[in-house]
């Protein structure tokens, strides 16, 4: 078999690990902080100790030193050698595999292409912007032709806007290339798109894997269904076609539009975050927008949860703390409830 | 550098020229012997070249200097580099060159004209030793502050230890190596200068001690001038050399700490 297989890993922060990843496959090891991903990633790198067995293709790489196991691994901190420029960083892995002239030359000029990058050519590392370095940096870690791809939070430092479209990127690159990759992150919207499977992280122990329908609608545990926060699930009661995509369904009084296709619709879930709550009237289109009472609210660091009940269903929304104080909430109050069309997910019968 | 740059470096200069002719041509300073002129110090350079006095000292020290600072430079970047590198290096070196390190080399002297007696290879002796520390301290420190980071990127890209040392390693810590280098540049000549005043009668210093038993302060004042050229010179050299090597540096928001 190709891809890889970890097998009863332990060290100072895994415990226990053990993992089948397929050849090709995007997996995606989701979790908070110190959750030790990327100790994982290390461990199949061969750059910390550990205890068990780390499969590459079908081979054991436990005796194997780091720089033979083929891991292509883009560093959450990056790590661009400042005194190379753009090209001679792509180049260092093949120079240092000792690639012939002309196929280096060949190679650096198709992840130039591929990465979008090849007016940066001449430039340092430092004269790049965030999101330049990123493709710089998984340029370089895709050039000597690694087995496998680690990627540790490579977005987490980027603004929303461009780590959306990196990230679509990186998901191009990834099919393009069919490469083995394990990405890791402790966003969950981020492991949601782009993951093939999904493997939950705590405590240096994997809590569950499973495809992100899985993982996000059947926590398998309490601390999987903590760090991702339950959604909310509406039982689908009538449905009716719209077309252009579109789906109109019937639940506890309320009707809301969803973009589906395919059979009929059996449940639709939205996470607490994706609830938009407003004591007036929020612009925009009247579409899935619903009046509601607050009938709880519980500050939690961060992020204050509030139960809402809109029709006959008893929704649970979470919106930033800082936002609690300015929209002046309170228990019995009127709110207006936005159900925001994009994140609205189906689950057909 | 700007025109008004050139002009700053030269104005200074001309005018604590002047201040000095001037000062001495009035006789403002008793004892005209102790206080030559700066022309009359032109005219005694002039006449110490033409002697071949000056050149034949000067070539003395020059030489003794240049030995022992590449020895001593090439020894002290090994045993550094061995250090900063491999732990265990460290921890056998470290303590001993901790010790040794804070010695003045002059210090080393009477030792060494025991050990050594007086030949040629006494001053060269004082400028390995003075040479030898700073860039053997310097080297490991620069060595040891390039970020685990960059080489573990090295290594996941399939470098081996001696590519990583070289390609990765030894340009990341350059700028804290050449400082070494520059420091000891200056350390060299002064070393050089005291070690032939006290025990070698031949170089630049001795040229120095002579002028002094002989009340020629004109020539004091030219040797004090030839080792302020060359210490500035030396200075300069290493200073173009880090440039031409670490032209990166240049670039953007490069701080050291921060990659």
């Amino acid at each position: 078999m190709g891809g890889i297989e970890l097998r009863s890993i332990d060290n100072f922060i895994c415990r226990d690990i053990n993992l089948t990843i397929a050849d090709g496959e995007l997996f995606v090891l989701l979790g908070p902080t110190g959750a030790g991903k990327t100790t994982v990633l290390n461990v199949i790198a061969g750059l910390v100790a550990y205890k068990g067995s780390v499969f590459l293709k079908g081979d054991p790489v436990d005796r194997v030193p780091t720089s033979r196991r083929g891991v292509g691994y883009l560093f959450q901190e990056l790590a661009l050698f400042p005194h190379l420029t753009v090209t001679a960083n792509i180049d260092y892995g093949l120079k240092v595999k000792r690639y012939a002239g002309p196929d280096r030359t060949a190679r650096v000029r198709q992840l130039l292409t591929l990465m979008k990058i090849e007016h940066l050519a001449a430039r340092y590392p430092q004269d790049l912007s965030g999101g330049e370095r990123q493709r710089v940096a998984l340029a370089r870690a895709l050039a000597p032709f690694p087995e496998v791809l680690h990627l540790d939070e490579p977005l987490s430092s980027l603004d929303f806007g461009t780590s959306r479209y990196l990230r679509m990127e990186f998901q191009r690159v990834q099919r393009e290339m069919g490469i083995t990759t394990i990405y890791v992150t402790h966003n969950q919207r981020e492991a949601e798109e782009i993951a093939d499977r999904i493997a939950v992280m705590d405590q240096g122990v994997v809590q569950q894997v499973g495809t992100p329908d899985e993982i996000f609608f059947n926590p398998r545990n309490g601390r999987v269904s903590e760090f991702l926060g339950s959604p909310n699930i509406l039982p689908c009661e009538h449905c009716r076609d719209l077309g252009h995509g579109l789906v109109e369904i019937r639940t506890g009084g309320l009707t809301i539009v969803v973009p589906h296709e395919g059979p009929p619709i059996e449940i639709v879930s939205v996470s607490p975050r994706d609830i938009y709550v407003s004591p007036t009237s929020p612009p925009g289109p009247a579409l899935n927008r619903f009046k509601g009472v607050v009938t709880d609210i519980i500050p939690s660091g961060l992020a204050t949860r509030m139960t809402l009940r809109v029709g006959t269903h008893s929704l649970i929304a979470e919106i930033p703390s800082e936002a609690t104080g300015v929209l002046d909430l309170s228990v019995g109050m009127e709110v207006f409830v936005k159900l925001k069309l994009k994140w609205l997910k189906t689950f057909p019968k | 550098m700007s025109r008004s740059g050139v002009l700053w470096a030269i104005l200074p200069l001309v005018a604590f020229l002047l201040l000095w002719e001037t000062v001495a041509r009035l006789n403002l300073l008793p004892g005209r012997i102790f206080f030559p002129s700066f022309l009359d110090t032109v005219v005694e350079f002039y006449q110490l070249i033409a002697d071949g006095i000056l050149i034949a000292s000067f070539w003395r020290s020059l030489v003794r200097v240049l030995v022992g600072f590449f020895a001593g430079s090439l020894a002290g970047f090994v045993v550094g580099l061995l250090m900063g590198w491999k732990d265990l290096a460290n921890k056998a070196f470290g303590p001993i060159v901790s010790l040794i390190y804070p010695i003045p080399a002059l210090g080393w002297l009477p030792l060494l004209m025991l050990w050594i007696g007086i030949s040629e290879a006494l001053p060269i002796a004082m400028v390995f030793i003075g040479c030898f520390f700073p860039l053997c301290y310097n080297t490991a420190g620069g060595v040891r502050s390039v970020g685990e980071n960059f080489i573990r990127a090295a290594r996941t890209l399939g470098a081996s230890e001696f590519e990583i040392l070289h390609s990765v390693v030894l340009p990341l810590a350059a700028p804290q190596i050449f400082t070494g280098l520059r420091l000891q540049a200056g350390m060299a000549w002064r070393v050089i200068v005291a070690a032939e005043m006290v025990a070698i009668p031949t170089g630049i210093g001795a040229l120095l001690m002579r002028a002094e038993s002989l009340v020629r302060v004109d020539m004091i004042i030219v040797c004090l001038m030839v080792l302020s050229l060359m210490c500035f010179l030396f200075d300069r050299l290493f200073l173009s050399m880090e440039r031409a090597v670490m032209h990166w540096t240049r670039h953007g928001r490069y701080r050291a700490s921060q990659y």
